[in-house]
This record gives C-alpha cells, sequence and structure tokens, in this order.
C-alpha cells in the first residue's frame, strides 16, 4: 500500500535516477581524472600509485605550449575537422534521403554497396590512398588528409534511418504544393532529422578528429600534422613521454567536448506534427 | 496514365534520385571501391610492399591462412569481443540513455560526463587503463590486496587479458550509443506517450509498446555499426596489449590486428589481402542478417 | 670592334662552361625516425656536409618509431622513398631480401677498410660477404643500480657474478604485508632487454653459443646448460620474486621511480634516467657467471643504409653523405650530444671514454659485445617472448618449450637463407 502521494513518488524516481546517474558517471571519469591528474606530474612520478601529483606542476603544459607543435596541430586538426564535416552535412544527408524516400530501381544494391564500404578496415586501404595523393600532388596538404572522409558510410546510415521516420504524408503534402524535390528535401525532410544532424556532427567531428594513421602516412612534414600524429612524435624506440601524451590530450579533449555541448543542445525535441491529420 | 514525352512522377523521382546519388556515388567508386577491389586482385597475389613484383600465385594466400592457427585465434578472438561487447554495450548505452532522457537538471553536464571517454583517444585511454590493471601498483589490484583477496594478471593472464581489454572497449565506446539513443528517444514525439498515459499504460508497457518500437531504425544502426565495429576491434588491441602483438600468446589479438601485422611488419601484402577478403565477407553477411532480422517497420 | 666582340663572346661561353657543371644539383633523401637529439644534430650537420660537398642537397625527413615500416613501406608503392635509411641493424636482413638496399659501393667502402676502423659488431650487416649499411654510433647493455638501495643494505659494490646479483636482489626486494611487489630487487624483464641478456649473455657464459659461426643454424639449446640457465633465470621471477615483467619498458620507468634496485639496460637508457634528480644510480659492467669467466654482452645500433632508389649520381651523393656521418669527427660530436657510443675501433678505445663513470662500462663491454644477427628481430623477438610466457604463465615444461622454441626459429632462419639463394 503506498504512502507516498504521485509528487514524492516522483522524487524518489528522480533521486535514484541521479544516484544511477551520478555512480555511473564516476566510472566513466576516473580513468580520465588520472589522465589529467597524470599531466600535472613528472615523468618519474607518472607511475606513483598516489592519483594527486605530488606538486601541481604546470611544465608539462608549458612545454607542450610553448616546445612542440602542439598549437599548429591544434590548427591543422581544426581546419581538417570543419570541412570534412562541412562536406559530410552536405552529401551524407542528401544520400540516406535518397535511400530513405525516393523511389528508384537498384536502391537496394547501392544501399548494401554503400554499406559495405564499411566492412573493408581502413588501414589496407592506406596504401592506394597514398598512391592516389602522390599521383594527384595532394601529399603534405589539406585536401589528402581530408579527401578520405569527406563522404562517408556512416553517415548516409545514420541519417536514412532517421529519415525513414519521417512521415511520407509531409513530403507529398509538400509535393503537392509545388516545390520540387530539392526543395522537399531541403525545407521539408532536412528540418525533420535536426538529431541526426547533430549526432553526425559529433561523431564526424571525433571521428576525424582522433584519425591517427592516415594523416600520419599523408602528411609528412612538420607543419601539416594533426594532434595525433603530433602526440605519436612522442615515443621514440627508447622511452614514451606519457606525460606529454597526457597533457596533450587532455588539451585535446576540450574542442570536441565544446561542441559536444554546443550540439547535444540541438538534439532537441522532435518535431510537432500538429495539423497534419491522416 | 498514357506515357507521353513527359516523364511520370515515378520516373521524375528517378532521375532525381540519380542526380543526388551521383557525385556521392562517383566518389565511393574512386576511394573505396576501386581500392577495395584491387586488395581483392592483391590476395591473389604474392606482394611484398617493398618490392614491385607481384606474381599471380592464386589461392595460394587462402590455403596460407586457412593453415594459420594464428588467424583462427584471431577470428575466434574477434567474434568473442563482438557476442559480448555489442549486447553489453547496447543494454548499458540504452538504459543510460533513457536516465538521461528522463532527468530535467544538469543534463548537458550529465551527458558530456557520459560521452568525455569517447572522445579522448585511444593511446592515453589506454595507457590508464594499463596503469590501473598493473598488479602491485595499479589501482584494482591495491584494492582486491587490501580487501584480502589475491591480485589478478589481468592483462598477463591468457585467460582474462581478453576480457579486460573488453571491459575497457566497452567503457570507451559507450558514450556512442548513449548519443544516438538520445537521439533517437529525441524523436519520439511526446503525444504518444501522452496519449499511452491517458489510457493508463504503465512505464513498462510504454518502454515496450511505444519507446521500442519507435526506436527501431535508431537500433537497427547502433546494432549494424557497433557490430561492424566490433567486427573491426583494432586500436584499443593494439594500445591495450603488450607490445601491441596481441597477446599474451594470442589471447587477444583481433583479426584486423593481425591484419595489420601481416601487411606491416612481415610486409606480407598478399596475405593480408585475403585476410581482409575473408573478413568483409564475414561481416558482409552478418550485418544482411541482422538488418533482415532487427528491422521492423511500424506504422503509427 | 670586331676583336672585342669576339673576346666578349669567348669569355662568356668560357664563363657557362664553368658555371655549368655547378648548375647540375643532385638531392638525396635521408630518413630517420625522430629521435630527438638525432634529428636535431642531424639537422646541423647537413649544412655542414653541403658546404663540404657543393652540388649535394640532402633531405631529411623523420617520421615516428611507431610508424616506421608504415611509413617506408606507402612511400616504396607510391614510388618513392629514401636515398640513405637509417635503419635498426636487426631490421636489415628483412629489408635486404625484399631487395629495397644495395650494397655500399665498393669504391667507397672496402670490406677491408671497414672492418679497420670499425669495432667487430658492425659485422651483423655483412650479409654475403658485403656490407649493406654503417653506424655512427652503437649501444651496449650494463647494469644500473640505485645507490641509495644498496646503501640500505649496506652494499658497496655492484654485483661481480650472476648469483652474487640474485642474493643481493632478494635482500633489496620489499614486498607489503599483503604481497605486493612495492620493490623488486632486480627489474626482471623479458620485452625489455633481458631477452638479449639470456640469449647473448647467460647462454654464452654457460657456454652455449645462440647461433653458429655462419648465422644459420640455432644453436640454442645445443648442451642441456641452455635448459639449466633458462629455468634459473626465469626462476629469479617466478621463485625468487625478484621482479616482474611489467610490460613495454616499464623496467625503466619502475627503475626511475625507486621501484627497482636494479636493472639491466642499453645505454640508451642512460638519457631519460639521469633526468631524474632526486634518483642516485651508478652503472657497472654485466656481471659474469663465476669470477675469471667468460665476459659477454649484446651490442646493437641504428645504421645507415643505402637504398636501391640511389642509382647514378645518387649513389655517389649517397655514398658520400655516409662517409661524412660516419667520419670520427662526427662520431664524436654524436656521443656527446646524443649519448650513443662511438662505432670506430679507435674512439671506442679511447682511454678517456673507458675510464668515464657512466659510460665507462658501456664502452668495456664492447669489447666483448655480440650484435646477434637477425633475420627478423620482430618475428625472433615475438617467438622468443611467446616462448618465455608459456613457461611462465602455462607452466609449460623448461626442456620442450626450449626445444620447440629453437625449431621455430630455425625455421624461420632457412626460410631467410633460402629466399636469399634465389
Amino acid at each position: 500500500m503506498g504512502v507516498l502521494n504521485g509528487r514524492s513518488r516522483r522524487f524518489v524516481k528522480q533521486a535514484l535516477i541521479y544516484l544511477c546517474l551520478t555512480v555511473g558517471a564516476f566510472v566513466m571519469i576516473f580513468p580520465l581524472l588520472w589522465m589529467f591528474s597524470t599531466s600535472f606530474k613528472t615523468p618519474w612520478e607518472i607511475y606513483d600509485v598516489n592519483i594527486l601529483p605530488q606538486s601541481f606542476q604546470l611544465s608539462n603544459y608549458e612545454h607542450l605550449l610553448k616546445n612542440t607543435g602542439f598549437l599548429r596541430w591544434l590548427w591543422v586538426s581544426s581546419v581538417v575537422v570543419i570541412c570534412t564535416t562541412a562536406s559530410v552535412l552536405v552529401f551524407d544527408s542528401l544520400v540516406g534521403y535518397t535511400l530513405a524516400k525516393l523511389q528508384f530501381r537498384g536502391k537496394n544494391i547501392i544501399f548494401m554497396a554503400i554499406l559495405a564500404t564499411l566492412m573493408v578496415p581502413t588501414e589496407m586501404l592506406i596504401i592506394p590512398w597514398y598512391i592516389m595523393s602522390v599521383d594527384m600532388g595532394l601529399r603534405d596538404t589539406y585536401l589528402g588528409i581530408m579527401f578520405p572522409g569527406m563522404i562517408t558510410a556512416f553517415g548516409i546510415f545514420l541519417t536514412k534511418q532517421f529519415y525513414e521516420g519521417v512521415p511520407n504524408d509531409l513530403l507529398d503534402a509538400a509535393r503537392i504544393d509545388g516545390l520540387n524535390e530539392v526543395g522537399v528535401y531541403a525545407r521539408i525532410a532536412l528540418p525533420q532529422v535536426k538529431p541526426a544532424l547533430s549526432a553526425l556532427i559529433i561523431f564526424n567531428f571525433l571521428g576525424n578528429w582522433n584519425a591517427y594513421l592516415w594523416p600520419l602516412i599523408v602528411a609528412q612534414s612538420p607543419h601539416m600534422r594533426t594532434i595525433p600524429v603530433g602526440i605519436s612524435f612522442f615515443s621514440n624506440e627508447v622511452t614514451t613521454a606519457w606525460h606529454l601524451i597526457m597533457t596533450a590530450s587532455s588539451c585535446a579533449i576540450v574542442p570536441v567536448l565544446v561542441v559536444f555541448v554546443i550540439f547535444q543542445k540541438h538534439i532537441i525535441k522532435g518535431v510537432q506534427l500538429s495539423g497534419l491529420k491522416g | 496514365m498514357r506515357r507521353g514525352k513527359r516523364l511520370t512522377l515515378r520516373q521524375q523521382q528517378e532521375v532525381w534520385a540519380y542526380a543526388f546519388l551521383g557525385i556521392p556515388l562517383l566518389f565511393f567508386a574512386f576511394i573505396r571501391f576501386y581500392p577495395a577491389l584491387s586488395a581483392f586482385n592483391i590476395s591473389l597475389r604474392d606482394w611484398s610492399l617493398l618490392t614491385t613484383a607481384k606474381p599471380f600465385v592464386g589461392l595460394q594466400n587462402y590455403r596460407d591462412i586457412f593453415a594459420d592457427e594464428v588467424f583462427w585465434k584471431a577470428l575466434k578472438n574477434t567474434f568473442t569481443y563482438a557476442l559480448l561487447g555489442v549486447p553489453l554495450q547496447l543494454i548499458i548505452g540504452l538504459s543510460v540513455a533513457l536516465l538521461l532522457h528522463n532527468i530535467k537538471h544538469w543534463v548537458p553536464f550529465f551527458r558530456a560526463l557520459y560521452f568525455v571517454p569517447y572522445v579522448t583517444s585511444v593511446v592515453a585511454v589506454a595507457w590508464v587503463w594499463r596503469f590501473m590493471y598493473q598488479p602491485h601498483i595499479g589501482i584494482i589490484n591495491r584494492f582486491l590486496l587490501d580487501l584480502g583477496f589475491e591480485q589478478i594478471q589481468f592483462l598477463r593472464n591468457p585467460s582474462t587479458a581478453l576480457y579486460s581489454i573488453l571491459a575497457m572497449i566497452i567503457w570507451h565506446g559507450v558514450g556512442f550509443q548513449i548519443v544516438l539513443f538520445l537521439a533517437g528517444l529525441q524523436m519520439i514525439p511526446d503525444m504518444y506517450y501522452e496519449a499511452a498515459q491517458i489510457d493508463g499504460a504503465n512505464s513498462w508497457q510504454i518502454f515496450f509498446r511505444i519507446t521500442l518500437p519507435l526506436l527501431n531504425p535508431t537500433i537497427v544502426f547502433v546494432v549494424v555499426m557497433s557490430s561492424i565495429r566490433y567486427l573491426q576491434v583494432f586500436s584499443e588491441v593494439m594500445n591495450m596489449s603488450n607490445e601491441g602483438l596481441g597477446g599474451p600468446l594470442n589471447s587477444t589479438i583481433s583479426t584486423v590486428l593481425h591484419i595489420y601485422r601481416t601487411a606491416f611488419h612481415r610486409f606480407d601484402m598478399g596475405r593480408a589481402s585475403a585476410m581482409t577478403v575473408v573478413l568483409f565477407a564475414i561481416v558482409l553477411v552478418i550485418t544482411i542478417i541482422q538488418m533482415k532480422l532487427v528491422t521492423r517497420k511500424y506504422e503509427f | 670592334m670586331k676583336k672585342r666582340i669576339f673576346v666578349l663572346a669567348f669569355a662568356a661561353v668560357l664563363l657557362l662552361a664553368m658555371a655549368a657543371p655547378s648548375m647540375a644539383e643532385v638531392t638525396i633523401e635521408y630518413w630517420q625516425y625522430y629521435y630527438e637529439s638525432k634529428v636535431k644534430l642531424i639537422d646541423e650537420l647537413i649544412p655542414v656536409f653541403e658546404a663540404q660537398n657543393p652540388g649535394i642537397k640532402v633531405k631529411h625527413i623523420t617520421f615516428p618509431y611507431d610508424a616506421f615500416n608504415e611509413q617506408v613501406a606507402a612511400a616504396v608503392a607510391a614510388g618513392e622513398g629514401p636515398d640513405v635509411l637509417n635503419i635498426f641493424y636487426g631490421w636489415l636482413p628483412m629489408y635486404l631480401k625484399q631487395g629495397f638496399l644495395q650494397p655500399l659501393p665498393e669504391k667507397y667502402f672496402t670490406v677491408e677498410q671497414i672492418e679497420e676502423r670499425f669495432i667487430p659488431m658492425v659485422n651483423a650487416v655483412k650479409v654475403d660477404g658485403q656490407y649493406w649499411a654503417l653506424p655512427t654510433a652503437v649501444r651496449s647493455l650494463a647494469l644500473f643500480y640505485n645507490v641509495d638501495h644498496f646503501a640500505e643494505e649496506g652494499f658497496t659494490e655492484p654485483p661481480k657474478t650472476w648469483d652474487e646479483l640474485l642474493e643481493m636482489a632478494i635482500k633489496l626486494t620489499r614486498r607489503t604485508d599483503r604481497g605486493a611487489l612495492v620493490r623488486q630487487g632486480y627489474g626482471w624483464n623479458v620485452t625489455g632487454q633481458d631477452w638479449h641478456l639470456f640469449r647473448e649473455v647467460l647462454l654464452r657464459q654457460w657456454g652455449v653459443a645462440p647461433l653458429s659461426e655462419d648465422n644459420r643454424t640455432v644453436t640454442m639449446n645445443s648442451d642441456p646448460a641452455a635448459y639449466e640457465v633458462l629455468e634459473w633465470w626465469i626462476d629469479w621471477s617466478r621463485k625468487y620474486g625478484v621482479g616482474e615483467e611489467e610490460g613495454r619498458g616499464l623496467y625503466r620507468d619502475s627503475f626511475l621511480a625507486g621501484r627497482a634496485s636494479m636493472i639491466v639496460d642499453g645505454s640508451f637508457g642512460i638519457g631519460t634516467i639521469s633526468a631524474n634528480p632526486n634518483l642516485k644510480w651508478a652503472v657497472a659492467e654485466l656481471p659474469v657467471k663465476e669470477i675469471g669467466g667468460e665476459k659477454s654482452n649484446f651490442g646493437s645500433f641504428w645504421a645507415h643504409a643505402i637504398t636501391r632508389n640511389a642509382t647514378g649520381e645518387k649513389l655517389d651523393a649517397a655514398a658520400k653523405f655516409l662517409e661524412f656521418i660516419t667520419s670520427d669527427e662526427v662520431q664524436r660530436t654524436w656521443l656527446e650530444r646524443v649519448g650513443e657510443l662511438p662505432a670506430s675501433r679507435a674512439l671506442a678505445q679511447d682511454p678517456a671514454l673507458s675510464e668515464d663513470p657512466v659510460y665507462g662500462p658501456f664502452v668495456r663491454g664492447l669489447e666483448y659485445s655480440h650484435a646477434t644477427f637477425f633475420v627478423d628481430e620482430t618475428i625472433e623477438r615475438e617467438l622468443i617472448v611467446e616462448a618465455v610466457d608459456k613457461i611462465l604463465l602455462l607452466d609449460a615444461p623448461v626442456k620442450d618449450t626450449l626445444d620447440q622454441l629453437v625449431n621455430d626459429l630455425q625455421k624461420v632462419r632457412d626460410e631467410y637463407f633460402n629466399s636469399l639463394e634465389k
């Protein structure tokens, strides 16, 4: 027999949810706290059993920002990421829409073919890509780093799934109203899948931000390194400067988190379907 | 309808569709299909990366890899990673997303906390996890010792190494599921929930009859992408295992790691390509099966 | 008037004729992985070389160590790549087998000259009677020990025999009452330097040569003493608990953090170890089996090889560059700036060097160092690590495992030499 009334029940429910989330969040964050605190330690302290450094010292950050190319890596990564994300938003969404909402012959084959591109690991593609890049003079260029990621099967698949949730009636009504296909796509369908687009922005940003092998191979010179490539120079045959790697990784998280915080807001409530009865 | 010179609506749509698909398909043809096909071609040849000679050897590479016990071990490991990782990440991701969907305060903060691991580079994350797993100085073992238990050689023991790495992979990747499920949940219009509540449905019924079905497109996406990722697991294993060998004693090696080492440490592109083809076929079949099994269309 | 024009024209032609040869420039590419002090030094030396050799330009390309093979492979696949490649000597046979390298041109380097000038260890890059690369500097192993820890136990001298080392290590080891190893008496490992220690030091001192003279046969199990010493060495960790394999170079980190009292490390560790101001450490020559017994050490080096890309004028340029960077002068500077030991006999025998408290033990070790002739260092290392892991983790019997290991290593070696003969 419930002694609690509705409001108290909801309160308890909320409290429980927050409790679970907090415990889970701690599990998620703890290793990263360790990473972050290591960035304040001296190299011989990093395997200390204590999580806190003996003395907080900023020399790692100083070294990273002054004596390494970190700021340049940041710039290169940013350019690459912004351009690929823009390209992906344009093309992936369009293809996803086409596969979800337009009727045409060969649709399933084309979709499977596009999906199949995800099934060959990129590690095996870098040699052909490199040969292509050398032939086209793309070595050590932004375009060289970006081109494999300008259109992605990931984004196509993602947007397709979300476009399938858009009611056909909506689109047909627009067609009847005289919009051509481009208009139907851009003005009616696209706004319906904002959550997918936000997710796409976040994931594409991330994928390109942390990409290592291809940017390494195609951009050898010091002034065209992305952040993961730059970080890999902190290890050599003899040692690995883990304290610097932790410092650089801590810094590298910040832009992605900023993008995330901005766009997760836009994973907003779905569309109002009022005014449209079947 | 008489077929005149003007295209039917259906045909018009087709034209538009091909127009939209033109550039992307061309792009894929160059960037993905062609290199993949050349990889298939190489699988029939003997090619060492440092030479230019690529003599044709037929199916020899395939015979070699099927006789290689490391290849089978890697395949077995890869399936273990996938069979455990995909469902676990799915359940954890969905649960957390549901919780996050239902709170009103501090929402971005919590979401960020759950997403941050996914954002961090694998190299850094692997170092922290390896350190946490260390016997004697790692925090987990110190904890165990304090509680009076024996230490566990998480990464040095062939029976526990794979699961230890798997824990890290799940931890690292669950942000992906969470963000996607959140996006999917946001697409469900409130009015369905309102209608259900008016009808007197309880939470479980709402979940199974409304939320889950409407989340289906998202679930399909998550399952398929997650499976593909797990079947191609590579950098986590490379960064977590000693020297990136997939050890100890091949207990953690994954197929892509084996492919990578074959290509770039033994310079044997022929074999590496053959393994790539085999993996491709496996992933393709699994994906097709998944799409058929999991996809459900719902009309409301 | 006509005469003047004639003279001017003649002068112009003369000038052009003199200018023409210096307009032809050869550019060679020198590749090495990024190691800060080495890269900086090479960057400073290149202008010196170019000034001495007008008409030759050297392009210096670096890349991270972790991506060594990937970088070279991608470049080769695209038809480019280095003319001179700095490569670990143990990988050279692999690259050689693929036809990627060419032997050093006789015009610049004869075998006699090389063997006169360089320490014997360098013959690890002599294949089929020809030299394929030359090092600027070499490394060897020595025993690092923590002076403070020693003082705690009242030790004043580093151990001279392995028995002594084990005894001292046992006393130096510290555990919590729960059994956590907080200080290793000896930073035992497989994936660090100890696999070299076992092969080239312990085995030899116990009378077992790891390879035959012609490098074709693996002889690691040619005597029962091999099984004994393998088991004994593994028991340092397994039975006596003086240390544990921690993975990935952690043996040095443990030493740095004061969590290991002794480690066997290469001279390349000096830089990192000396960076910790709080650590009081010293170096000693490697112990022996018994006083007066055979001394042995493992040496290794990174060498500059000429690739098949260097043809015609580039080959001459590459050879000249090689001459330059392996000259005694450069080796001396290298020692100061990079901390690697000189590869030339004359310099290695310099008394100032062998008396040095830090470099001394390493340099003296060079006299009796062996650089194992690997046919594929990566694979051979994997096999050995696996074998030791099997014994440690799966309790596999020592004799069978070593025998199996020798078989596996022999297969790799046979494959290699067979493919060379084709």
